[in-house]
């Protein structure tokens, strides 16, 4: 039977992981490989790396890590941030990357996801959209949540999974940073509209909040989270063995 | 030393890091007499089908692989490299395989439960079928990662592994020196690693 995927999201920006920790035993904390290696042995299922540099030094840098991470570990790896071109495709694929996440890229140019999917397949092109209630819509937000698009979401991201996408990441800027849980109501619409793998992400908080999204959209395919990860307030194994024990199937 | 195919198809470095990893030899390549040089063949793939075949056949390397393999050298495909040991695929069409197994290629689409999504994203378990040299250090019950929409059919004479997504997807094949994963060792963590190490450690004797 098919797993539930726990991801946790690396922000990296001049080759460091930003919002680091500590972990026990690990030295450097905020070393992209170092990270990507507990996580990896921890038991997550795939890693997001998310390339948050504006400067093309940061960008070299963002590449140059993302080779290393691809030659020690050997899980799934997504890399999102800055992909605007095909050229950025080729330049992560080419570093290791499985799938590339599009987000404001695709909003600049909306025939990108059908472009990318043509040339790499849709497996490889992974929709990230940053989603807030506006006047009693869902709205898209560009430039990390700062801007509103003025575009209603669903039917952006109906438009983005026709064009090829084969995954879909739905981030509810409403309950992410609140650590008050999944966007259970906006994640149903989502999953209700597509057939591609769809990844819940912003507002875990507590084990509990994984439990209660899988438990009540039992079609959702994987959680990803970041701070909760990183500051070590859940540990992956203990929260794969809690979903374990609400019969919700993982990779243990 | 392994000879991993380089048609243009795919990203080959995480691939050959895994195969470092296990300590095994390999070379990206795309040259006859490094692949004829080579004691075992891996074939990769992602992406289209026809593509993929069609870039296999122009590099005129379709031949090389079929001669091989007939003459005993061991092969492993991966993915769409595991889709196209077998006589044909219906992916947007009916597209010519090399032939090297009995068995078909089709979609999930209409064949899968409606709750089901597609791709078949994830990490799924395997059900072991029979032994193999290649899965010499693999358990029932192992979990690998998968990314795909189409799969073997009528292949029951290869079959090793099923994975179940709503009914039985073949997940791998193997026959005297041919074996295949429709999933990714190099992504599938330290269970993938041992498919790879068991690979590279098998003497294959006609």
């Amino acid at each position: 039977m098919i797993t539930k995927r726990i991801i946790p999201c690396l922000d990296v920006k001049n080759g460091r992981v930003v919002k680091g920790v500590n972990f026990l035993g690990l030295a450097d904390v905020s070393s992209p490989v170092s990270l990507a290696k507990h996580y990896s042995d921890s038991g997550a299922d795939e890693l997001v790396f998310y390339d948050i540099t504006a400067s093309a030094e940061g960008r070299a840098l963002f590449t140059d890590i993302l080779t290393e991470v691809a030659r020690q570990i050997f899980i799934p790896l997504t890399v999102g941030g800055g992909i605007n071109t095909l050229e950025d495709f080729d330049r992560v694929l080419k570093c290791g990357a499985d799938k590339v996440s599009v987000n404001s890229g695709a909003i600049r140019n909306p025939a990108l996801v059908g472009e990318a999917a043509k040339r790499y397949g849709d497996q490889c092109v992974v929709i990230s959209a940053d989603i807030k209630r506006v006047n009693g819509e869902f709205r898209v937000f560009a430039k990390g949540g700062r801007e509103d698009t003025g575009m209603e979401a669903l039917s952006w991201i109906k438009h983005c999974v026709d064009s090829g996408a084969g995954e879909v990441v739905v981030n509810s800027i409403d309950t992410d940073g609140v650590k008050g849980g999944f966007d259970i109501e906006l994640l149903k619409r989502v999953r209700e509209l597509v057939r591609v793998p769809v990844i819940a992400s912003g507002g875990a908080g507590t084990v509990g909040h994984f439990v209660d999204l899988f438990s009540q959209i039992p079609e959702i395919d994987a959680g990803l989270a970041a701070s909760v990860f990183h500051f070590g307030e859940i540990e992956i194994r203990d929260l794969k063995e809690e979903l374990r024990r609400h019969n919700i199937p993982v990779r243990l | 030393m392994i000879a991993v195919i380089d048609y243009g198809v795919g990203n080959l470095f995480s691939l050959q890091s895994s195969l470092s990893a296990v300590g095994a030899e390999s070379i990206i390549t795309s040259r006859v007499e490094k692949i004829r040089g080579a004691d075992k063949i891996l074939l990769p793939g992602v992406g289209a089908f026809e593509d993929a075949r069609r870039k296999l056949s122009l590099s005129g390397l379709d031949r090389v692989i079929v001669e091989e393999v007939k003459a005993g050298k061991p092969i492993l495909g991966i993915c769409l490299g595991m889709q196209m040991l077998f006589e044909c695929s219906h992916e947007y069409g009916r597209h010519e395989g090399l032939g090297l197994l009995t068995g078909e290629v089709v979609g999930m689409e209409n064949r899968l439960p409606d709750s089901l999504m597609i791709p078949h994203i994830g990490w799924n378990s395997l059900s072991v079928k029979k032994a193999h040299p290649i899965f010499k250090y693999t358990k029932d019950g192992d979990f690998v990662y998968f990314v795909h929409s189409f799969y073997a059919e009528g292949c029951e004479d290869s079959l090793l592994a099923t994975t179940d997504y709503g009914r039985e997807i073949t997940a791998a094949v193997a026959k005297d020196n041919i074996t295949g994963m429709q999933f990714h060792p190099e992504k599938s963590g330290e269970v993938g690693l041992n498919i790879l190490r068991a690979f590279a450690e098998w003497s294959y004797t006609k």
